[in-house]
Formats: structure tokens, C-alpha cells, sequence
């Protein structure tokens, strides 16, 4: 018999379930219980960099709004820095921006939103420097361990064109489901970025 | 933070659940059908979100409490603790655990849940707290109730406690469900049998700890938690610069 390897097994994925609400957006449950909530509301007065609204809905194979669905966002900052020790890219950081949120789809329309600021590009692996975007995670009842995908942003044609990450999807008609289009509302720049959990559009997802 | 700039050990998929798993019914319209693609780590999966302590109230790890209006809620007193760790066995420390569960009569405090069993006026069934330097944590609340569902006719969920960990980085990021040794719902659940893995499913099971008990008062659960390890950098593969 050789040596053993003493390393630990990873706890399994459990879904989130329908009411996940509870523990990780009590307000969307619908009572208050923490004084200090995390929310979708990345971008402070004082943080800086372009004001930016994502928003989207995920989709099952029907076609249907996941209504119960929950979506957290992890971005680096308008310098493309992340606010984390293991960033130690020569670019400033934000004292006004950790990065990450939480949001729940509205139970009526399946909408989930953000407000934050457009990332800066952030190295890549072998110093290639990749597009801005996003780093999306999705869980809901049904879903039985958390997808993790990308959203970057469609008018940054060049960047997108050169992202290591995009160029690894083979078919090129699928690397569209990870590019969130930009409009303007109220005075305010949306990206829409839809989920599809399956189907024709269904997104990329990651094993990452 | 050891080893926080290097590639996290992929996810072991003998232990996870596949996302098509047809006797959980929701699963079905739920998965993607496509294969996932897979990634290297960049900065983008081995960094994530940093939680403060002063983030956190002093009585969000005590259910009994944190929305206690009238008095204690109905219910077994326990604690429930444990640590988190990493595939290596290293600790993970100061990360956000957060938990949610049904009262001790099954019911969910949330506008969709319509079972028949009462709302407890004095428990929100929700708490969190971050883990100290040797990745330990602890939190007191009432064991929570079985409760019926819609897969079959008629499913019922054993009792159980939802976690969700952060990790270092953000593909550490994992939701699961605590179990109680004794249970005869768990070899029965749909959501528990999705795991393919019998040892795996025994590692969300939580035994009873009288080591830990408080005496006249609460009896003791233990649930360790372990998330995908990082590799050591003995040959670096860089994951920014030259
Ligand atoms: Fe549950």
C-alpha cells in the first residue's frame, strides 16, 4: 500500500430551495431582521468610475422567468482592480467599492438589477489582459449547485475580441449569451444581461 | 491568506450533484443541457469578497434571539458548530457563513411558503457569522421541522439547516444543506438523493455532540464544512504579469 493522501472531500452542493430568500435577502422573504443588509446597491456616493445599472431576468427551458431565482455579482473596480489581498496588480483601489452583490428576482416580474460602475480590464493569465466583465453565480430552487458565468460588455468590440476567455468558446454564435447590451434610461446606462438556464440562447456557464 | 494567489483544486464532481436530476423534478427545466467550459483560474475566480465583523450584529448567530418579540421560540435549543476548511485541511478563516431554516413545526417565515404548520411569532429562521482565525464557527437556534413539498405527490424534506459559504475567492462559493444524524427522511429525500455519492451525503449529516452541550440547556449539533483547496505554488503558473 503507498502513502495516503489525507486531504478532505469538498462538502456537496445542496440547492439554494425556494426560500432562500430568508437567509440571504430577508427583505425579499418579507420581514426585517438584520440591521445591516446586503444588497444590490454596489456603487456608493463616493465610488468612482461610470454609474452603471445591470438588469436581466434568467430564463428555465421554457422560456419562463425564474421568479425564485437568486444572482450575485463579483467585479473588479472602474481601474480593473479587484479589492482583494491576492490582487496586486500596480492599479488604484477604491475604498468605496468591495466589488460584490447580492440580488433577488422580483417574484412578479423576474427582474434582478444592480447598480454599480463599469469594471476596468483586468490581467489575464500569461499577462493577457482581458475585457471588462463581470463574474455572475446563480442559484435557485432546481439548481443544484451554483453556475457561475461571465458577462462582459457588447461595445467593447475590440477588448471583447481579444478576451482569452471568450475566444475559448468554440462555437462563435454562443459567445453572444455573455454580451450585455447597452442602452439608456432615465438618464441612466443599463446593461441587460438575460440568463438562459437552457434552450436555444442558453447561456455559457463555467466549471471553474 | 494561504495559498490565495493560486488555482483553486477543480470541483470533484463524484461529490456534487449533476444539474440534470430528474427525480427532483425542478431540476429538469433548471439545467443546462450544454457541457460547462471549462476555465483556468485568472484574478477573476481566486479573488472574492471580504466580509468585516463589523458587518455583522451581535445577536445575528443567535436564532433564539434575533427576533424574539414576546419570548423564546418553540422548539429543541441547539447549537450547531463547527469549522470550515479547505480540501488541505487548512482553515478558512473570517468568511461569512450564512444559515437559514424552517421553525421546529417546519414552517418558513416567507411569503411563498403556505404549509399549514404554524409561523413561530418569536423566530425569523436566519442568522450568519464569520469564522474566526481556525476557520470555527458557531451559531444557537431551535431544531428545525420536517416538512412536506410538491416533487411526487407528497415528498417530505428531512429537517435540515441551509448553508451558504464564501471562501477566498469567489468560485469557493458554496450553498448546501445540514442534515440530522437519526433522521429516516434522509435516505428518502429526492434533494438529498441527487448527490451521487453515499459517503458524501454522510458528510452533510450532523452528529450530535454532548461534548458541546450546554447542560440544562441546549443540546449540540457538529458540521464541518469543506470547500475546493488551493494548489500550492511550488512551480508557479502565473496567473498575472510576464
Ligand atoms: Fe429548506
Amino acid at each position: 500500500m503507498p502513502q495516503e493522501l489525507h486531504y478532505l472531500k469538498q462538502t456537496a452542493s445542496q440547492t439554494a430551495g425556494p426560500y432562500v430568500h430568508i437567509g440571504l435577502a430577508p427583505h425579499a422573504a418579507g420581514f426585517d431582521i438584520f440591521q445591516n443588509n446586503f444588497s444590490n446597491v454596489l456603487a456608493g456616493a463616493g465610488t468612482r468610475g461610470e454609474r452603471i445599472v445591470i438588469e436581466g431576468r434568467v430564463f428555465d427551458g421554457t422560456g419562463t422567468p425564474v421568479r425564485d431565482a437568486l444572482v450575485e455579482i463579483w467585479q473588479a473596480n472602474s481601474f480593473g482592480r479587484y479589492n482583494h489581498p491576492a490582487d496586486t496588480q500596480d492599479k488604484e483601489l477604491d475604498p468605496e467599492f468591495r466589488g460584490w452583490g447580492r440580488a433577488a428576482a422580483d417574484f412578479n416580474t423576474g427582474v434582478y438589477t444592480f447598480d454599480t460602475v463599469k469594471p476596468g480590464p483586468v490581467i489575464g493569465r500569461h499577462g493577457r489582459p482581458m475585457a471588462p466583465h463581470v463574474s455572475v453565480w446563480v442559484v435557485a430552487r432546481g439548481i443544484n449547485i451554483g453556475l457561475n458565468t461571465r458577462m462582459y460588455f457588447a461595445d467593447e468590440t475590440a477588448a471583447n475580441g481579444a478576451d482569452p476567455v471568450l475566444n475559448l468558446i468554440e462555437l462563435e454564435s454562443r459567445r453572444k449569451t455573455l454580451l450585455a447590451a447597452r442602452s439608456e434610461r432615465d438618464g441612466k446606462v443599463v446593461y441587460t444581461f438575460d440568463i438562459h438556464l437552457q434552450g436555444d440562447q442558453e447561456t455559457v456557464f463555467f466549471d471553474v | 491568506m494561504a495559498g490565495a494567489k493560486s488555482e483553486f483544486i477543480a470541483w470533484d464532481r463524484t461529490l456534487h450533484p449533476a444539474a440534470f436530476t430528474p427525480t427532483y423534478k425542478t431540476s429538469v427545466l433548471r439545467s443546462p443541457r450544454h457541457a460547462l467550459l471549462s476555465l483556468h483560474n485568472s484574478l477573476s475566480e481566486v479573488t472574492g469578497p471580504v466580509f468585516g465583523h463589523n458587518e455583522i450584529g451581535l445577536l445575528d448567530n443567535d436564532l433564539i434571539r434575533n427576533y424574539a418579540k414576546s419570548g423564546d421560540p418553540i422548539g429543541e435549543r441547539i447549537i450547531v458548530h463547527g469549522r470550515v476548511l479547505d480540501e488541505m485541511g487548512r482553515p478558512v478563516p473570517k468568511t461569512l457563513v450564512e444559515f437559514w431554516q424552517a421553525n421546529a413545526a417546519g414552517r418558513y417565515r416567507h411569503k411563498k411558503d403556505t404549509y399549514l404548520a404554524p409561523i413561530d411569532p418569536n423566530f425569523g429562521g436566519c442568522g450568519r457569522t464569520i469564522t474566526d482565525e481556525n476557520g470555527y464557527y458557531y451559531f444557537r437556534t431551535v431544531k428545525p421541522g420536517p416538512y412536506p413539498w410538491r416533487n411526487y405527490i407528497n415528498s417530505w424534506r428531512p429537517a435540515h439547516i441551509h448553508f451558504s459559504v464564501f471562501g477566498s475567492g469567489f468560485v469557493q462559493r458554496l450553498i448546501t444543506q445540514m442534515y440530522f444524524e437519526g433522521d429516516p427522511l434522509i435516505p428518502i429525500c429526492p434533494i438529498v438523493n441527487v448527490i451521487p455519492d453515499k459517503a458524501a451525503v454522510d458528510r452533510l449529516i450532523a452528529p450530535l455532540d454532548m461534548n458541546e452541550q450546554v447542560p440544562m440547556d441546549s443540546l449540540c449539533y457538529r458540521f464541518d464544512i469543506v470547500l475546493r483547496g488551493s494548489r500550492s505554488t511550488l512551480f508557479e503558473n502565473r496567473l498575472e504579469g510576464n
